[in-house]
């Protein structure tokens, strides 16, 4: 065998690194599909706000000691009903909606300094459990955690196949949409609440700050490649699942690169290539 | 009462964080109002995140965070100010902008990664701390105020002009591409100087609400920038001495509290209003 293929097989011999692969696959493949729609449909800015619900959803879990996932998944999805009840003429401008998001993430902090001064002498805990959630700690995942992660993540990724002809419809053409029988605005809370389950899970991957990387970042490297829905959304997953491998692999070869680091640089250094190219040819 | 007071400015963190405080608060009122009358709270958002690498980098490096906010958020205004206008807003919740956001955020996490001793400071250039504020730091938001506010003073009526009608501020010989490109450098620095004390991330309980409560109260453009000030100063200063008093928590929690209370506040008092 040559080199290069032993060092993989090294890699894969660690039990983190394929707990990491097994949950980052699954996140991924749940976020390039829902991203896609979400950048369709000019709704990143929902994502957003599920991030930062996911951030203060997984330090509360920790400063009142619930389960983490269950307590995120509640959060979100909750935030995720709300969010499309309001949907219709909220834009990211608006300044309530600003307001409330900016004070649910002061609302982490709180519970991030409740959780750290609950602990006895929790000042090494302290910076790393902020940290965790804010960028993620794919190295950190446990085999059940890495099994929910992918169940999970193919669960939402079945959802998104399940729904995406109508929901297609609806994003593109939201009268004729309705005036042919699509249920529009249910269709709209079940794509939110898919989002809000990606949101939950990819806190551990990612991390509640790097996760709108995860979902937009794919789909905008698959909206510069090609205009044909279905082939878009393919691309968007693969360009997620395959950012999250690669990263995983380079950060465990190059100290000190965080694994999220790695996978949105990743992302975004294609997506600015992509986009280099565009304007090159144009001129 | 006076007990309390004196308790508060016994420090000398605390008398620091309270003049930087005041500065913060007549900078992000002032560049804040133009920024609610325009339209561009999403602007001022990215730039604070950008501006999350550059406190992180300039620590990894050795440089007071300060310089490396400024330098960082400066950069980027004349970055937006590159692409345009138009293609900014029009892109105010794309993916691009996401993309960007999340990326300036990983870098800031990198180089916290690379210089390890930053890792438990890495929620303060987040979401803000009382205790950091440096004698070096309070004379550095002063001198920009200083130029900020001097700046504004200059520009103040025809960039109001151009904020209200584009059109016939252009048609009336105001230079509209040099008041833009100037008001996009001060919110840049306004906003890495409200950074020091709100966090990268919960700069918009600064830059924002105070000036959307004080639109909320008058429409009369200079009363509507001194109460956007005065707001302001009583969110900053009421969040620092209750967190000064409560110093198991953090002063971001505070100061989007008392934001989000005081615009609300407003809000209702114009519903309430014949």
């Amino acid at each position: 065998m040559t080199g290069p293929l032993l060092w993989l097989q090294a890699m894969l011999a660690h039990e983190f690194i394929r707990d990491a692969f097994l949950a980052g696959t699954g996140v991924a493949l749940a976020s390039g599909l829902s991203g896609y729609f979400l950048v369709l449909r000019n709704q990143v800015f929902a994502a957003d706000a599920l991030s930062h619900v996911a951030f203060t959803g997984a330090l509360a879990a920790l400063a009142f000691g619930l389960s983490e996932i269950g307590g995120l998944l509640a959060a979100t999805l909750f935030v995720a009903v709300i969010l499309s009840v309001l949907t219709t003429g909220t834009r990211s401008g608006d300044v309530v909606i600003g307001a409330v998001f900016a004070w649910i993430l002061g609302l982490g902090v709180l519970f991030l300094s409740i959780y750290v001064s609950g602990r006895s002498g929790g000042a090494g805990a302290n910076g790393t459990a902020g940290v965790n959630v804010l960028f993620g700690s794919i190295f950190g995942v446990s085999p059940s955690q890495a099994l929910l992660g992918a169940g999970l993540g193919a669960g939402v990724a079945a959802g998104m196949v399940a729904i995406a002809r109508p929901l297609l419809f609806a994003s593109l053409d939201g009268d004729a949409a309705m005036a042919s029988g699509v249920p529009v605005r249910w269709l709209g809370l079940v794509f939110l609440m898919l989002v809000a389950v990606v949101a939950a899970q990819a806190v551990q991957v990612v991390g509640a700050m790097l996760m709108l990387g995860l979902m937009a970042t794919p789909a905008a490297i698959a909206q510069r490649l090609t205009m044909r829905p279905y082939a878009g959304m393919l691309l968007s997953a693969a360009a997620a699942i395959a950012a999250v491998w690669v990263g995983i692999t380079l950060s465990f070869a190059v100290p000190h690169l965080p694994p999220s680091f790695a996978v949105i640089g990743l992302l975004f250094g294609a997506y600015v290539a992509l986009a280099g190219a565009a304007a090159l040819r144009r001129t | 009462m006076v007990d309390l007071v004196g308790q508060l400015l016994e420090f000398e963190f605390m008398r620091n964080a309270f003049v930087a405080g005041a500065a913060v608060a007549l900078l992000a009122g002032v560049t804040g109002y133009f920024v609610v009358l325009r339209g561009e709270t999403y602007a001022g958002h990215t730039l604070s995140v950008v501006g999350f690498p550059g406190a992180a980098g300039a620590v990894l490096v050795g440089v007071p965070q300060l310089v490396g906010l400024v330098a960082v958020c400066a950069a980027s205004s004349l970055g937006i100010a590159a692409l345009g206008r138009v293609t900014w807003e029009r892109h105010g919740q794309s993916a691009a902008i996401g993309s960007i956001q999340a990326f300036a955020l990983g870098l800031g996490f990198l180089f916290t990664s690379l210089y390890h001793g930053l890792l438990n400071g890495v929620t303060g250039i987040l979401f803000g701390s009382v205790l950091g504020i440096s004698q070096a730091q309070v004379i550095g938001l002063i001198v920009i105020a200083a130029l900020v506010l001097a700046v504004m003073a200059l520009i103040g009526r025809p960039f109001l002009y151009l904020s209200v009608d584009p059109e016939a501020a252009s048609s009336a010989g105001v230079p509209v591409g040099t008041i833009s490109i100037a008001f996009l450098l001060l919110l840049g620095l306004s906003v890495a100087a409200t950074t020091l004390i709100t966090g990268a991330l919960l700069v918009f309980a600064m830059l924002v609400l105070p000036a959307a409560a004080a639109q909320q109260l008058t429409t009369r453009p200079a009363a509507g920038i001194a109460i956007s000030v005065v707001l302001g100063l009583a969110i900053v200063w009421l969040s620092l001495s209750v967190a000064f008093f409560l110093s198991d928590y953090p002063i971001g929690f505070f100061v989007t509290t008392f934001g989000l209370v005081l615009y609300l506040g407003c809000r209702g008092v114009r519903r309430l209003r014949p």
